[in-house]
């Protein structure tokens, strides 16, 4: 399946739950909030939750700021 | 009553939040996150301020690596928003990550001028209220405006003290003088601090906390700097506290005057 992860297209085998994709993508769960299709996805449903062909995904962290 | 006691200083309570610094820190612009780490450490600040953006995918090491939730209260800030709608978006995405309620909000006019946007702040500050945030509200030194905030729900109203980076100390005293005369809520300025003194300044007006970032990061030494404003904090709070004597036209003699 294509998805857009954070503005760019990226390939990944059908079937994924947003917990695999994470795992895939080396990032740890409990340190990102994820939006699929401009809803955020709550960080409990990340193992049930299924990525579908064409999915929108953003994944944001803390970064330094003020 | 011993010394301990009466040298005592309430904590600074912030919703359910108790804090013993009152300087909340910035965690931008350092050269590494070992300096952040430091600097954090030196400062002895209890709550730091973060930004929320999109992960890195090449990153081999992680902000939230040297920050130790045990011993800070990360705050997460709508940075780089200019509409209410944003901000409110980088607030539920934030609670995702700190999962807490407790956010930073601030919204800006341009970013040229870095100023806040005085009615998207008020738009984004009732909705994320209703929500159930505890709103720690960023906005400009207008009296009304930081009333205003705070009727609307501000947990804190965080006047700044000069623009955002600019290191010009507070501008107005006069008005964060009337701010806090009439506020019921803590009040905290954030924003504008270059120099110690500047952090001694805000606590000896009556200022319950300094939010500072860029007067620490952005100084040649960042450690030594970060150690500075702890004392400028205990400084100025203490001075506050103690009373200072009034200003007065003519000279009052320290020693006695007769029986030389």
């Amino acid at each position: 399946m294509l998805i857009v992860l954070n503005g760019n297209e990226k390939e990944f085998e059908d079937g994924l739950t947003i917990f695999q994709v994470l795992q895939q993508l080396d990032l740890h769960p409990q340190r990102v909030a994820v939006e699929v299709n401009r809803e955020i996805v709550k960080r409990d449903r990340f193992t049930e939750h299924l990525l579908q062909d064409g999915d929108v995904v953003e994944i944001l962290q803390f970064v330094g700021g003020g | 009553m011993t010394q301990d006691n009466a040298l005592h200083d309430e904590p600074l309570k912030i919703g359910d939040i108790t804090l013993h610094s009152r300087l909340i820190v910035g965690t931008g612009k350092y050269k590494s996150f070992e300096e952040t780490e430091r600097a954090l450490e030196e400062s002895g600040t209890e709550m730091v301020t973060v930004a929320l953006r999109r992960v890195d995918l090449g990153a081999d090491d992680h902000l939230l690596n040297h920050i130790d939730p045990k011993k800070y209260i990360v705050l997460p800030n709508t940075a780089g928003c200019y509409n209410a709608e944003d901000a409110i978006r980088v607030c539920q995405l934030g609670r995702e990550v700190s999962q807490s309620s407790l956010v930073k909000l601030e919204v800006l006019g341009d970013p040229d001028t870095l100023l806040p946007d005085p009615i998207e702040t008020l738009k984004a500050l009732e909705i994320l209220v209703k929500d159930g945030f505890t709103v720690m509200t960023y906005t400009s030194d207008d009296p009304v405006l930081a009333k205003r905030l705070e009727e609307a729900g501000a947990t804190t109203v965080m006047p700044a003290g000069a623009p955002i980076g600019s290191g010009q100390g507070i501008l107005n005293e006069n008005n964060i003088r009337i701010i806090l005369e009439r506020a019921n809520v803590p009040i905290i300025v954030d924003a504008g601090v270059g120099a110690a003194s500047d952090v001694t300044r805000a606590f000896e007006l009556g200022c319950d906390a300094v939010l500072l970032n860029t007067g620490i990061a952005g100084a040649k030494d960042p450690i030594r700097m970060a150690r500075a404003m702890k004392y400028a904090a205990r400084a100025g709070r203490d001075s506050y506290l103690a009373g200072r004597i009034p200003k007065k036209l003519y000279a009052t003699a320290s020693s006695p005057q007769l029986d030389f």
